[in-house]
């Protein structure tokens, strides 16, 4: 085994000890120390309504003794189901107070994977959104026995549903109410005797290949976690946070739940899935972390934006992010910034950068944090470049969703970073990343199997992922299962090169087959392409017929050509084709947290895949298109095949900056 | 209870958390319907009315009864007569013979009835019949809280001068209104678009502005006309949504109009058909698709 590196804790930033706390333990302390002070604040009716510290104590102590009259006892746990809210919060935190953990269910999760999680976590009570989710559950119940009372905080439409089972939020408060009045000191208690090592949150891991497992993660777990990251990245009671991916992911529980409770920040919860973009430029966060997709969908909306602006727009963006972008590259690898740098940066900034930061929200930010997966460097560079401290985070559920991440001086666009204080990190000798600290998890609920292959007798986490060590930093490849070897014997995986292809703008979802010859499926990006299509007068109907545009396939061609520039030879893309439908998580082809799944595509689209292998023109496919009055037909769409041997881009166009989706 | 936060914002200064009363249920506080008729009474009663333009008969003795609680369609094809009766029922045109009868209680029960035809648009829209218009008639040039503002006006009880200088109860029934449009705004999920121009805003979303204006009027029954009219599938069917929406939650009688069979024969409990200005037919909307004259004015006879 190869040597192990462990993340310091930098000495000037001891910062506070959490993680002998519990999260009902802190929130009793901010209730106590800044009372009046807003914890919480969701956009309502048109405005901001703050629940302060206080309120938010006194309504966590009302659904938790309403949660002990429904029978919630020591070491149960509940699920929740819904968007972000405060109430997802109120009761999180209220069940962990009576010594229960939580489980949180993608809000967008199909009647099979809610009965999964409920089965396995055993939950007596689910927290539920509204109707649509109610509606699901109604369905679930018969399926799964030991589920006894429904929780729901939007009443709209539940009117008239007469189940039982099924009870308000606010009337589930009031009888906690009520249930408390015989009990004095019995909530402070149960908050007294909630131990650190109590199983606090439990998280689903997102099952690309099976079904989620569902790892338990203690109050020292997720503590020691923001207190290690904190330490590195200090966070404050004066910074916000909005929180508008969903909490069943651990990286919303990470910052949301574990650095906001631990530090006092306050949360904003936005009104509509719609309004996510405005709402998180009227808070201006101080942090974010989100998937790649998140800053993807940035960048395509700036490529956008700047393209319809006019031409000196366009020219003084150009310039501004030039020098922005030489800023960047000096400051992410702590070289010293001279003078006359620094005052052009000033005025790049002014004039250029800083417009199109207050655009996107991130104003305000200090950091920000990709993860979850991949994200190109080219993404990276523009952030950096408009003034955004963009950085990468790796870990997994079992470790909290942190275990490296990089430094603020210190950013290399190709790493993940370097591990986190009370980190230690190695490379197996077949090349897995192995973890150790105090946030690895405690195991899988009701899967000892699992747990004893995930964490090995000393302790350390098997990840699974391929990497090695870069300088101190450390690179992960992929999964290692995924690894593949090329002819040429270049350790690569078909991630890698989809990446390189996802960073087009006009590239949505990317999936590339073979290790001889590399190939292609690639659903375009319908927001962009349509935008260009209009640009260049280019009629169109459906999705489907965009991606069969003979011009579209051009546009692409150069793209994916861009693509293969940044690859060795042997893993270059060979052929591709344009999918005539997105992946959509409904069809199972790809996750909620937007992950391919490879093996669903590959026999869905068996025919595809074995035609580009061939290097055949063009594949025929039928599918079934069902109309609304019910009646369906079935068409086939014949898809062109583009070889990209001998391909050259035209000489006379210009090469398309980074930000823009023109040439 | 919870309407409070609003009026602290209007005022510019964030009270004191503490000091807002806390929002405990996300139910709603208005009522949208101000009808007081029981569910399943006869509200809107069309008796023999004709209508003619110069030598053009644009409807000749059409009846037919809306009854509380449903959502009744008025189809036909182009020409038919349908914006015609509409247009009737909202005071814009006066028919030369028949009657439009609206029935009312009071809040102690006691009834009484209306005759539409004879009252003017503005004692009608104070009866609570609002209604949305086929070619939106919104203010383009105002945000779409102003312009659902506005609907509120009918129930705006101050004086010029308080209104002007915005005192005292001017300005605590402005924040309730607010409140009230707040509510419609959450029900057709209007949130992403509060402040923009309508006149910036998709067709589709014009639309449901449309009707939003119509619900601020807190109707006693709900005029739609061709709610549906150049939309494609998916916004007709979000708009057949929002329609349930308004009648199933909230308990608005709507009577509506359409030349599209298709949707509305989904969301309505009771269609009349009319074909040049005569009633064809009349009944739930299984019996009206089983009617053969029906059948034949919408295809056309062999």
């Amino acid at each position: 085994m190869s040597e192990v590196m462990t993340g310091e804790r930098p000495a000037a930033a001891s910062g506070q000890d959490s993680s002998s706390k519990t999260f009902p333990r802190l929130l009793t302390e901010r209730a106590a120390e800044r009372p009046k002070d807003v914890a919480l604040q969701e956009k309502l009716y048109g405005i901001w309504q703050p629940i302060s510290w206080q309120e938010y104590a006194a309504r966590v102590r009302d659904f938790g003794h309403g949660l002990a009259s429904l029978g919630v006892t020591r070491g149960a746990i509940i699920a929740v189901l819904g968007d972000n809210r405060p109430e997802w919060l109120i009761a999180e935190v209220a069940a962990q107070s009576i010594g229960a953990a939580v489980v949180g269910i993608y809000p967008t999760s199909l009647d099979e994977e809610i009965i999964h999680i409920l089965s396995v976590s055993k939950a007596k009570v689910v927290v539920a959104e509204d109707q649509e989710q109610v509606d699901k559950l109604i369905r679930v119940k018969p399926m799964v026995p030991h589920l006894e009372s429904v929780i729901f905080y939007d009443p709209h439409g539940l009117e008239t549903y007469t189940e039982p089972w099924l009870m308000e939020f606010s009337s589930v408060e009031t009888r906690g109410r009520e249930w408390a009045e015989g009990r004095p000191g019995w909530f402070e208690e149960e908050v007294a005797k909630g131990d650190p090592d109590d199983v606090a949150v439990v998280c689903t891991t997102s099952g690309t290949t099976s079904r989620p497992k569902l790892g338990q993660l203690t109050h020292r777990n997720l503590l020691s976690m923001a207190d290690n990251l904190t330490s590195i990245d200090p966070l404050g009671p004066k910074d916000r946070f909005v929180s508008f991916l969903p909490l069943a992911w651990i990286g919303e529980q990470m910052i949301a739940v574990a650095c906001g409770l631990s530090r006092g920040m306050t949360l904003s919860f936005p009104e509509d899935a719609s309004t996510q973009r405005s709402d998180l430029r009227e808070i201006g966060p101080h942090v974010m972390f989100s998937p790649p997709r998140i800053w993807e969908s940035m960048l395509s909306e700036v490529q956008v934006r700047i393209d319809e602006a006019g031409w000196l727009k366009r020219k003084v963006f150009g310039l501004g992010y030039d020098i922005g972008d030489r800023v960047a590259e000096r400051r992410v690898r702590g070289q010293r910034i001279g003078v006359g740098s620094r005052v052009m940066q000033k005025l790049a900034d002014w004039v250029a950068l800083r417009p199109v930061r207050d655009q996107l929200g991130l104003t305000r930010i200090r950091r920000c944090y990709t993860g979850g997966a991949p994200l190109g460097p080219d993404v990276f560079r523009f952030f950096h470049a408009i003034g955004v401290n963009l950085k990468q985070i790796y870990g997994q559920t079992e470790i909290c969703g942190i275990a490296v991440v990089h430094h603020d001086d210190d950013v290399r666009f190709h790493t993940v970073g370097v591990p986190i204080p009370q980190t230690e990190l190695k490379i197996s000798d077949d090349g897995e990343i192995l973890l150790r600290s105090p946030s690895v998890f405690v195991g899988y609920v009701g899967n000892e199997a699992a747990t004893t292959e995930a964490i090995d007798a000393d302790g350390w986490l098997h990840t699974g992922d391929a990497g090695y060590l870069d300088e101190g930093h450390l690179v992960v490849i992929d999964r290692a299962k995924d690894v593949l070897t090329s002819a040429d014997g270049t350790r690569f995986s078909s991630a890698f090169i989809e990446n390189k292809l996802k960073f087009s703008p006009y590239v949505e979802e990317a999936v590339v087959f073979g290790t001889d010859e590399i190939t292609a499926m690639i659903t375009i990006d319908a927001m962009t392409v349509g935008s260009w299509a209009e640009n260049e007068h280019l009629t169109y109907t459906t999705y489907t017929d965009l991606a069969q545009k003979k011009e579209v396939y051009e546009l692409l061609t150069d793209e994916v050509h861009r693509a293969n520039a940044d690859l060795p030879d042997s893993i270059k893309v060979r052929r591709f084709l344009l999918l005539f439908k997105q992946l959509d998580p409904d069809d199972d082809e790809i996750t909620r947290t937007r992950k391919v799944r490879r093996n669903v595509i590959a026999e869905r689209y068996a025919d595809l895949i074995e035609a580009l292998e061939r290097a055949d023109d063009s594949v025929s496919i039928t599918n079934t298109v069902t109309y609304q009055d019910g009646t369906s037909v079935k068409r086939t769409i014949v898809l062109r095949i583009r070889d990209l041997d001998g391909y050259e881009p035209p000489k006379h166009k210009n090469v398309r900056p980074v930000w823009s989706g023109r040439r | 209870m919870y309407g409070q936060p609003i009026a602290t914002c209007v005022l510019g200064h964030i009270r004191h958390p503490e000091e807002v009363p806390r929002l405990l249920t996300r139910a709603y506080r208005f009522p949208l319907n101000s009808s007081r008729v029981p569910v399943g009474e006869p509200l809107l009663e069309v008796r023999d009315v004709s209508l003619r333009f110069g030598g053009i008969t644009a409807l000749s003795e059409v009846s037919f009864t809306v009854v509380q609680g449903h959502v009744h369609a008025v189809i036909g094809p182009n020409g038919a007569g349908k914006s015609s009766l509409l247009n009737c029922a909202s005071g814009l045109y006066r028919p030369q013979a028949g009657q439009i009868l609206l029935h009312s209680r009071d809040e102690h029960g006691a009834a009484s009835t209306h005759d539409l035809a004879k009252l003017k648009p503005h004692r009608i829209a104070r009866l609570g019949v609002a209604r949305s218009f086929q070619n939106i008639e919104l203010f383009s040039h105002l945000t779409l809280l102003e312009n659902l503002m506005l609907g509120r006006h009918v129930h705006m009880r101050h004086g010029l001068l308080p209104s002007m200088v915005w005192f005292g109860p001017a300005r605590n029934q402005e924040v309730r209104h607010r409140e009230f449009v707040e509510e419609v705004i959450d029900l057709l999920q209007l949130q992403a678009f509060r402040n923009h121009h309508v006149g910036s805003l998709a067709y589709g979303i014009q639309k449901r502005v449309e009707l939003g204006r119509a619900l601020c009027v807190e109707p006693a029954l709900l005029l739609l006309d061709e709610p549906m009219a150049g939309m494609n599938a998916e916004e007709k069917e979000d708009m057949a949504r929002y329609i349930l929406d308004v009648h199933e939650l909230r308990g608005v009688s709507v009577m509506l109009i359409e030349h599209d069979m298709g949707v509305v024969m989904d969301i309505s409990n009771r269609v009349s058909v009319l074909d040049f200005g005569r009633l064809i037919g009349d009944g739930t909307p299984d019996e009206v698709r089983a009617n053969e004259a029906v059948v034949e004015a919408y295809l056309g006879a062999d």
